[in-house]
Order: structure tokens, then sequence, then C-alpha cells
């Protein structure tokens, strides 16, 4: 018998692989947002810096956030069409079955960021950022990769569909905009500004922009952490609690 | 109402024994104190509309869900307490066929044997068999996606069986499936049996029910309305019949009085004549009509359905259950 998370995680590599339009578009959607933003309307926007330079973090996290939709309607069709039933009455563990999902979707998302970066080379983009600032990007963009990961897993648990799973993934895909992703946020209307300025996703952009253009990051590192920690916990407890409730 | 008294100290013999199980999810009672006791090696089936509680049934034997109140032992084994080695004992096919769509027939197979305790090499022999069993080896390489319904069901039951389980539950196992489909179905069924597993069927068709079950309960909103063998249960619903409709109360007299047994209805003017639907016994109602230069408008052959179960043993029909 081989490790049950090995299993399950094997089994969601193979429904990537063999469903890549769902990975496509977690991926080309975000380089061609990039790409308009920053070669279409980027001349339009003033912001101080190079755009490219300025958008490049806000859209690595867009990134994150557009393979999310996948994950929860992947995650609600194995819940609605009873395999997780099938998997909790072999005894299957939890964890490996939920972890599985946490995990690919996490790789879905270093792909998407890879392309990303690739791409925001390509338009001219020019970090400043030292070897250990990358390892400071990629450990920032895992953690949001794992915090964003469960708490998508507990949407996709929750919802009565697989439409409104996808349809519950939403928000996220749209809170980046109003975060300090495209432009900053104190060029944004009263209201949405002080949205802006206290969402979750503002003090990650600002500490991605900082580790690598070496934009003042201030306190955000500590506040990005302290964010994602939170999303994860509040993601994975509720995870818990749909997936030993629901049948 | 029969209550049935599982025996004491014979504990062996039962595949299953529930006692007063009850379930409610919030203020919606589902299951109203369910008594019953499956014997070792025959099939029962749990009858029922949609909606009367036979999914939250499945759901609490099979230790999916918990319930209120009651106790229900599973193979000897407390489904509560005793969870893990009730799960090892049985196999569950839910009502929808719980297959991996981008997996193929075999990878499916495969991931069941990856996570039951099957030894890899066991495993490869278990899944050969299965795929022939199920009439699968030509679409074993194929994506479940391109499966029929038909072939999902049988390879959602080939996966069931991968463990080898003893005591099988399966949720309304043909609903959906074309008539050929459900044959196929019934016949795996009673292979199954003949092996000494256990079955536990749901089902909405009395005739699915019939044709399967040694013993068959009705649930009725929550309660165990009948239970019995099928013959048994027969007896109390009107059998089948054929039913006739006449232009005038004239004519209606007349049928009446040379077809002796009927059931007549003036209202619609129809009589209805039992009789058991084959070719001679309705030659002979034709006959006799001929005989005395009766014609009917119109002729219908009614067999007994879930319909006719419930408006007999509650005296409402399965919309009022399902509410």
């Amino acid at each position: 018998m081989k490790s049950h998370s090995t299993v399950m995680l094997r089994r969601n590599f193979k429904h990537i692989a063999r469903n890549p339009t769902t990975v496509l578009n977690a991926v080309l959607l975000p380089v061609l947002l990039l790409w308009m933003f920053v070669y279409v309307l980027g001349d339009a926007f003033n912001v101080g810096v190079d755009y490219v330079d300025y958008a490049t973090p806000g859209l690595i996290l867009l990134a994150v956030c557009y393979g999310l939709s996948a994950t929860a309607v992947s995650v609600n069709s194995d819940m609605t069409k009873g395999i997780i039933n099938r998997f909790k009455v072999m005894d299957v563990p939890r964890s490996a079955m939920l972890t599985g999902h946490v995990i690919a979707s996490v790789l879905t998302n270093l792909l998407a960021i890879g392309a990303i970066i690739g791409v925001a080379f390509a338009l001219g983009f020019s970090p400043s950022a030292s070897f250990l600032d990358w390892l400071g990007v990629i450990g920032i963009v895992v953690l949001l990769g794992f915090a964003a990961g469960w708490l998508t897993v507990a949407l996709g648990l929750a919802a009565k569909s697989p439409e409104t799973a996808g349809l519950a993934a939403v928000p996220l895909v749209l809170l980046p905009f109003f975060s300090s992703a495209i432009v900053p946020a104190d060029k944004m209307g009263s209201g949405v500004r002080q949205f802006a300025e206290y969402q979750p996703f503002t003090p990650i952009i600002e500490t991605l922009r900082g580790l690598l253009t070496g934009a003042p990051a201030g306190h955000n590192a500590l506040a990005a952490i302290a964010w994602c920690v939170g999303i994860a916990l509040v993601g994975y407890l509720w995870a818990r609690s749909t997936f030993n409730k629901r049948a | 109402m029969t209550g049935r008294i599982s025996i004491v100290g014979r504990m062996n013999s039962s595949a299953i024994a529930v006692s007063g199980l009850r379930k409610a999810f919030g203020n919606k009672i589902v299951l109203n104190g369910i008594d019953l006791d499956v014997p070792t090696g025959t099939i029962f089936s749990l009858l029922g509309p949609n909606g009367a509680g036979k999914t939250t049934t499945v759901n609490v034997l099979t230790t999916l869900m918990k319930a209120d109140g009651g106790t229900v032992r599973v193979a000897g084994h407390d489904v509560v307490t005793e969870a893990k080695a009730v799960r090892a004992a049985i196999g569950v096919t839910g009502q929808f066929a719980a297959v991996d769509e981008l997996l193929t027939g075999q990878e499916n197979l495969q991931l069941m044997v990856d996570l039951s305790p099957v030894p890899a090499k066991e495993g490869k022999r278990t899944i050969t068999e299965l795929l022939e069993r199920f009439d699968l080896v030509e679409s074993a390489q194929k994506l479940v996606s391109t499966y029929s319904g038909g072939m999902r069901r049988k390879l959602d039951l080939a996966m069931t069986l991968v463990g080898n389980p003893r005591i099988i539950f399966l949720d309304e196992p043909t609903t959906g499936l074309d008539p050929r489909s459900r044959r196929t179905m019934w016949s795996i069924i009673r292979e199954l049996v003949a092996d000494g597993v256990t079955i536990f069927l749901t089902t909405q068709q009395l005739d699915e029910a019939d044709q399967l079950a040694d013993r068959i309960a009705v649930l009725d909103q929550g309660r165990l309305v009948a239970q019995g063998t099928p013959d048994e249960l027969k007896r109390q619903i009107p059998g089948t019949h054929v039913r006739l409709r006449f232009t005038t109360a004239a004519e209606l007299d007349a049928a009446a009085q040379i077809l002796t047994g009927g059931t007549r209805d003036n209202e619609a003017l129809t009589l209805q004549v039992p009789s058991d639907g084959g070719t001679k016994s309705l030659r002979a109602v034709l006959d006799r009509l001929d005989e005395y230069s009766l014609r009917a408008d119109e002729l219908t052959v009614h067999t007994p359905d879930l319909d006719d179960v419930f408006l007999a043993l509650t005296g409402h029909d399965t919309e009022v259950a399902a509410k």
C-alpha cells in the first residue's frame, strides 16, 4: 500500500495534465493582463517608476488568484460527485484528500508566476532584487498560495455545485483590482482607497514590490505574513469542519 | 405495520442491525425511529420516493453521517465507536457514479487498489478480473468522460468491489439507466449475493425491489410503514389489472355484469378487472366483451408501482411523501 497522500497528489497531477485548459487559463489570463496593462495602457499610468516594475508584483498576486477558481471547481466536483464519500468510506485520511488539492493549486500558481515573471522580463522588467530577496519573494508567494489554496478548498467544499464553486472564487479574482496591484491606492477614489489600503492583498503586494524593486516596504512584510497565516488558518478550519459535516 | 425485533444472541447472522435510528436536519426530521435487520447473504431493499430518507439512511449506515439517536451495527460493529472496522467490511456505491472522469477505467480501479490494503500484485489481478467481469476490457484505457451512463455505473460498482467487501450498499443503483443496462446491473447484483455478499439496496422502483430483494422495507417520511418479503408486500396492494373505459353508463352496467370481480367507477365510466397483463388473460377479457357485443373505448394495462404501494400503505401518494 502506497502512502495515501502520494496517491492523492498523483491523482491531482493527472487531472492537471489531462485538463490543460484550466491551467492554461490560470497561466495565460494573467500574462495577457500583464501585457495589456504594461504594453497597451502602461504609458497612461504615472506611478513614479517604470510601470512594468510597478505592475509585475501586483500581477504576481493576480496570477495566484486566477488559479483558484479551477481549484474550487475540482474540489467541489469531488464532493458533489460522491468521490470524497467514496474515499471517506475507504478510510483515506482527510489530510491526504484535501492537501492534494492545495499542493496542486500552489504548483499551478508557481507555473503562472513563472510565466508572469518571464513575460515581465521581456517587457523590460528590471528588478533590483538580490538572491535573498528572490528567496523572500518565493517564500511569500508560496505562503500566499497555501493560504488562498486552503480558503479555496473550503469554498469548494461548501458550494452546492461546481458552477457556484467557480463563482465563489470570483471575489478572490477581483480583489487584487481593489488593491495597490495595478495603481497605487492613494490614486483611488475615497472609500475604495481606504478599502484598498487595508485589504490583505495590499501589504502582500507592497512586500513583493519592496523585495523586487527596493520600494519602501515598511511594516508590510509582517502584515503580509500575518494575513497569509490568518487566511490559511481560517481556510483550513473552515475546510475541515465542512468536510466533516457534509456527506 | 410490522415491527421486527432483532434476535438477541444471534448477532453473527445479522449483517446489518438498526434500532431506533433517528436523524434530523435542523427542524426537519428525516429519520424517525427506524428498526431493521438484514441477515447475512441476503438482499434487503429500502423502497421509497425522493425525499423519504433513503440516502440519509445509507449515509448513517456507512459511517458518513452521525445519527441523532438509535444504534446501528454493521458487520457486528457499531458505526460510531467502531467506524474503522465497519469501513473495512463495507463497500458503497452512491446515487451518482463516483468515478473520476479524468482518469481511464483502469486508472480508476488502480486508484482504488492504491488506496486499499490490497497488495500491488494481487491488485493487478483484481483489476483484470473486474474489467472482464463488468465487460469493460475494451474501454479500460479510455477516459471515463467518454463512458456511457451504464458503463459509469458498472465501473462505479467495480471500484466498490476492489477491497472485496462483504456488505455492499447500493443507493439507487439503476436510476437513470436504460432498460438493458438495468438488467445487466440486476444480474451483477444477483451474482454478488450468490458469492455470499450481503446487499443493502435503495430504490424508487417497486419492480426492482420485487426482482432482487429477499426483504423489502417501505420508507415514508422517515418511518418504515411496511416490511416483509416481496410477496407479503404485494398482497397488501392492488395487483395488475386492466382498465376499460366505456362511452355510456348502460355499457358499463352490462360489462360489470359479465366481467365479475371488477371494480367500477361510475363517474369515469371505467371498469377495473384483475388480470396478469399477459396476452392470454387479455384475450379472455376481449372475447367475453365480444360475446356480448360490447366495445370499450379504451383499454389500458396497469401494473402496480410505487404510487400504488404508497396509496395502499399510507393513504397518500408519493408526492405527499416527498414534501
